[in-house]
């Protein structure tokens, strides 16, 4: 039975769905992670990285944060009209229920 | 016809029709379709003002200069839009929920909607975006200047400020105009956000455009393109050290805290969805903003004189391969990227110094101002378009201050900077809730400080504020203290060296004091209500209604909201309470809500405060908060409350009806009491009447005859009197109105009387034990008797045994004394003992004369003295009890 925390176990769906939220969080996490390559490029000298591959990777990972954000939204689109509290929401606090 | 005369007529056209589609913008919102301005589309679009003229003009040349590097602007909000679920969808909750106004009005509103605080962010921001918008004016002047040297029949004014002032007025003009139109900052400025993404449309397919040309126009290919990068000066990647992720983490967090950016981002968002769509079209626009800008800057360095400045190649390139045409759109797409960030960045600051500046001040230069004195909309309003024209004027004077020189290019990012400050505060006030006022306010100090000392100050080059010995050896010769090398760490470029330290000091300090510091109630609750947004979105009560006074408040509400929104406003709140007209009652959950509806308009801090003029300074208290908590138990209240008063509802409507039926009987009662009182009244008369005729008109009566006739005369005359006695001895006790006259007796005494008055000349035999009867009485002696004779003589009358008997019984019991007069005769039939207590009732045939009042006064008297009398059946004969209640007998023991 759903008790105030919610329930312990998701149907599949709804399972799919927040481990797709998760995903979107890690999202920005890999595109940094990603993005910090370049610090191990070589730097300067003649025989350096290349500015045309530097562009390449940068505009590429960009590219794809931008998919797969796009993909992840459309796909937390369909029946996500109320998201649920986030899973490691804190305690409840002093209010009620009620619109905003 | 000249170059630089067409560019003013086509700039002139170009303001035109941006002020025609804010109009119309404004002009369909009014008309309710608003949707139309409100897609994720136009949201998107309007968060472009991140791109300013700094960045379209600026990315280039960063690029001609550093390499790579530029893309650390874009990098860092793209992850930010990315991460959307992280901060982003938080802030915009919250500022839907809680009618944030601007960065300022959230820090303040999280740390217990404290002014203090909002005064100090409004003093960053305004310190941070006054050389951005320096910044702006001198793109925008540089760039016609630029056009006016290709075009050598025109001669541009030599004073290039006067171009920045004409820039400056025209965009204080569209500001006031189309940003001041509605006080409530949470009411959209649709004009404003639909101007801006047109503009946002033309920055993008200009650049897009200059890029286009360059790479295949000029470069004749991507591949031939990324062939020449490869063999130019910037050919290889270059990187100064830490700047790369320093730079990111600048931009990302300058994304969140930037006035203007907060702006667009969550006081103009219509609609949490609209996050999902610019979640990655936001940072698709950026890419594409940042795609071509290291072709053009290759391409401006092999094409233009060395030495021509790189920040104007967007338009340089264009123009010197003859694309006048090319060139006249490139300058529009700068021209908009700077006014539409020139636009927003003086809306979002005139609301923050209105809000937190003018307003408190103002406040509190009126005494009790929220209700003495005049509108506060005009003075808010006011207030704002007054803040706007000074917030550009501020702009313009730090351009011509500084020159206009390479120093405000450098600005840039030391702007950035400055207005991070505010992050730790930001972000620890919406997933901490252990952080406090104290501790928000100690770091943002401490930052501000270092900014200062670090960034600030020593961007106006070498000796202008700081001495260039302080640079060198530190202030009064403490090395560690020196503003680019702190505590002697030197060889750290001098932004991210100066980002560090007070990003580093900032949250430090506000970790450590808000651990050891206490919040106030109001922090408390409002830090619960921002970390948890998402758990529950309506605020919990803050005030205690009942001091406060209605219309005082409609007043008040009048003044900042408007009369008809206020009017609105409270009729819905009266209605929703079940009243009629316009003051609902002043409810903690009315006054909440009046709160919210008002900081929209002035922001949290001074609605709060002027809300608390009204109530009397009453704020959230330990209490308010644990009867939130239990705000079921109050709501179970209430309703068991309702339900007892429709119980005591429907109890007086029982008694009611049961009055209403005693008085529709006692009103018969009375009608048959007349019609007997007239019968009984009439028999005697009828016999006075004819034995006087006879006796007057008759001669010859013998005097035996007239002695019988006025015998007769004379007792029915007596019959009448006693009559009327009783009448009017039943009235009287009736009525209540007779005075008792206690005396104490002994009940054997009173019986023997009333037998000897009663059974005066009579044959009735009587049994009595006179030993019961030794029993002390404290009452009306003489009523009491009245009542004994009344019963005897009753007997004596109406026992119709051949040999009369009474037996009086005495009998002492718990709940008093029963007194039993039973005869020996016939008794009463079942049918008429019901009656026999009624006025004029008699029972069987005339003879004994009487009116049928003696039971009826009987039962009065008893009743006045505590007592009853009834019928007892069932003893063989008529018997009558007189019960005599405790007291009247107890009283004489």
């Amino acid at each position: 039975m759903p008790d105030a925390r919610g329930p312990v176990f998701l149907e599949r769906r709804s399972y799919r769905r927040r481990r797709m939220a998760d995903f979107a969080r890690l999202l920005p996490v890999i595109g940094l992670v990603l993005l910090m390559v370049p610090l191990l490029w070589t730097e300067g000298r003649p025989d350096g990285t290349r500015t045309s591959h530097a562009i390449y990777w940068i505009f590429g990972v960009w590219a794809g944060l931008v998919v797969a954000t796009g993909l992840l939204a459309r796909g937390a689109e369909h029946g996500d009209d109320a998201m649920p509290p986030r899973p490691q929401a804190p305690p409840p606090g002093p209010g009620g229920e009620g619109g905003g | 016809m000249s170059s630089l005369n067409v560019l003013i007529a086509v700039c002139l056209v170009y303001v035109a029709v941006l002020f025609a589609v804010a109009f119309g913008a404004e002009r369909m919102a009014l008309r309710g379709r608003a949707h139309w301005l409100r897609t994720p589309l136009v949201y998107t679009l309007s968060l472009s003002i991140y791109c300013t003229a700094w960045t379209f003009y600026g990315a280039v040349g960063y690029a001609a200069r550093s390499g790579m590097e530029y893309l650390t602007i874009y990098i860092g909000p793209s992850l930010v839009m990315v991460g959307w679920l992280w901060a982003v969808r938080k802030m915009v909750r919250i500022g839907r929920s809680q009618r944030i106004t601007s960065v300022a009005d959230l820090i303040s509103s999280r740390y217990g909607k404290s002014n203090l605080l909002a005064v100090f962010v409004t003093v960053l921001a305004v310190i941070g975006t006054t050389p951005y918008i320096a910044l702006q004016l001198q793109s925008v002047t540089l760039s016609f200047a630029a056009f006016a040297s290709s075009d050598p029949r025109a001669s541009l004014p030599e004073d290039s400020s006067l171009t920045a002032l004409w820039v400056a007025a025209g965009l204080a003009f569209f500001t006031v105009l189309f940003g001041t139109r509605n006080l409530d900052a949470n009411e959209r400025h649709h004009g404003v956000v639909t101007a801006i993404a047109i503009e946002a449309v033309v920055k993008l397919v200009a650049l897009l455009a200059v890029g286009i040309f360059v790479v295949w126009g000029v470069g004749g290919g991507i591949a031939e393109t990324m062939e020449r990068i490869d063999a130019s000066a910037l050919g290889r990647w270059q990187m100064a050290n830490g700047r790369w992720a320093g730079l990111i983490f600048l931009s990302a967090a300058a994304f969140l805290c930037l006035p203007r950016m907060f702006q667009v981002l969550v006081v103009e968002n219509d609609d949490e969805s609209h996050l999902r769509t610019a979640a990655w079209a936001f940072p698709a626009y950026l890419m594409m903003m940042s795609l071509f800008v290291v072709p053009i800057a290759v391409t401006g360095l092999a094409l233009l004189p060395p030495g021509s400045n790189p920040d104007l190649f967007v338009l340089t390139v264009p123009l010197s391969e003859g694309r006048n045409g090319l060139a006249m759109l490139s300058f529009l797409g700068g021209f908009s990227s700077a006014t539409s960030m020139v636009i927003v960045a003086s809306i979002a600051l005139s609301t923050m110094v209105s809000n937190h500046v003018v307003m408190p001040i103002w406040l509190r230069a009126t005494g009790g101002g929220a209700i003495i004195s005049g509108d506060v909309r005009h003075v808010v309003m006011l207030a704002r378009r007054v803040s706007i024209v000074g917030v550009l004027l501020l702009g313009y004077l730090y351009y011509r201050v500084s020159g206009g020189g390479t120093a405000l290019a450098a600005i840039g990012l030391i702007s950035f900077s400055g207005v991070v400050q505010v992050l730790p505060a930001l972000i620890g006030g919406i997933f901490w809730r252990g952080a406090t006022r104290l501790g928000a306010a100690a770091g943002l100090l401490a930052g501000f400080v270092l900014w200062l000392w670090c960034l600030f100050l020593p961007s106006f080059g070498p000796g202008v504020i700081i001495p260039a010995g302080v640079m060198t050896d530190g202030p009064l010769g403490m090395a560690w203290a020196r503003p680019q090398a702190l505590f002697g760490i030197e060889g750290l470029d001098p932004l991210v060296h100066g980002v560090f330290w007070s990003m580093l000091f900032n949250s430090g300090i506000f970790l450590v004091v808000s651990v050891f510091s206490f919040p106030s109630p109001l922090e408390r609750l409002q830090g619960a209500q921002f970390v948890n947004i998402f758990a529950h979105s309506a605020a919990p009560q803050g005030w205690q209604g009942g001091v406060a006074q209605s219309e005082d408040l409609m007043i008040m509400a009048q003044r900042i909201l408007g009369a008809e929104e206020a009017q609105s406003l409270f009729r819905a709140e009266a209605e929703r309470q079940g009243l009629a007209g316009y003051l609902p009652e002043p409810s903690a959950d009315f006054l909440q809500r009046l709160e919210r509806e008002l900081s929209g308009s002035v922001g949290a801090a001074t609605a709060h405060a002027m809300v608390a003029q009204i109530i009397g300074g009453h704020s959230v208290s330990v209490e308010d908060l644990m009867a939130v908590a239990d705000e079921t138990a109050q709501i179970m209240e209430y309703s068991s409350q309702l339900e007892a008063k429709s119980d005591e509802l429907t109890r007086t409507a029982r008694q009611l009806r049961a009055a209403n039926e005693k008085l529709t009987q006692l009103s018969v009662q009375k009608d048959a009491f007349l019609s007997q009182i007239s019968h009984e009244l009439r028999t005697p008369m009828t016999s006075i009447r004819a034995f006087s005729e006879i006796l007057r008109d008759t001669d010859g009566l013998s005097v035996d005859e007239r002695g019988r006739y006025s015998s007769i005369i004379h007792d029915e005359a007596i019959r009448l009197t006693r009559l009327l006695d009783d009448l009017l001895d039943l009235s009287v006790l009736e009525n209540g109105q007779v005075s008792l006259n206690v005396r104490s007796a002994n009940l054997c005494d009173v019986l023997d009387q009333a037998l000897s008055t009663a059974l005066q000349g009579a044959s009735m035999v009587v049994r009595r034990n006179r030993g019961a009867e030794q029993v002390a009485l404290a009452t009306d002696v003489d009523r009491l008797s009245q009542v004994f004779i009344n019963l005897i003589a009753n007997a004596r009358k109406y026992c119709d045994a051949t040999h009369p008997r009474l037996t009086i019984v005495v009998r002492q019991r718990d709940d008093g004394l029963t007194i039993d007069f039973i005869d020996n005769g016939s008794g009463i039939e079942p049918g008429a003992q019901d009656v026999i207590f009624e006025k004029f009732s008699r029972i069987g045939h005339h003879k004994a004369g009487g009116a049928g009042l003696g039971l009826a006064i009987c039962r009065e008297i008893m009743a006045r003295l505590g007592g009853s009398v009834a019928y007892l059946p069932g003893q063989g004969g008529a018997a009558f009890r007189v019960t005599l209640a405790q007291a009247g007998r107890m009283a004489a023991q």
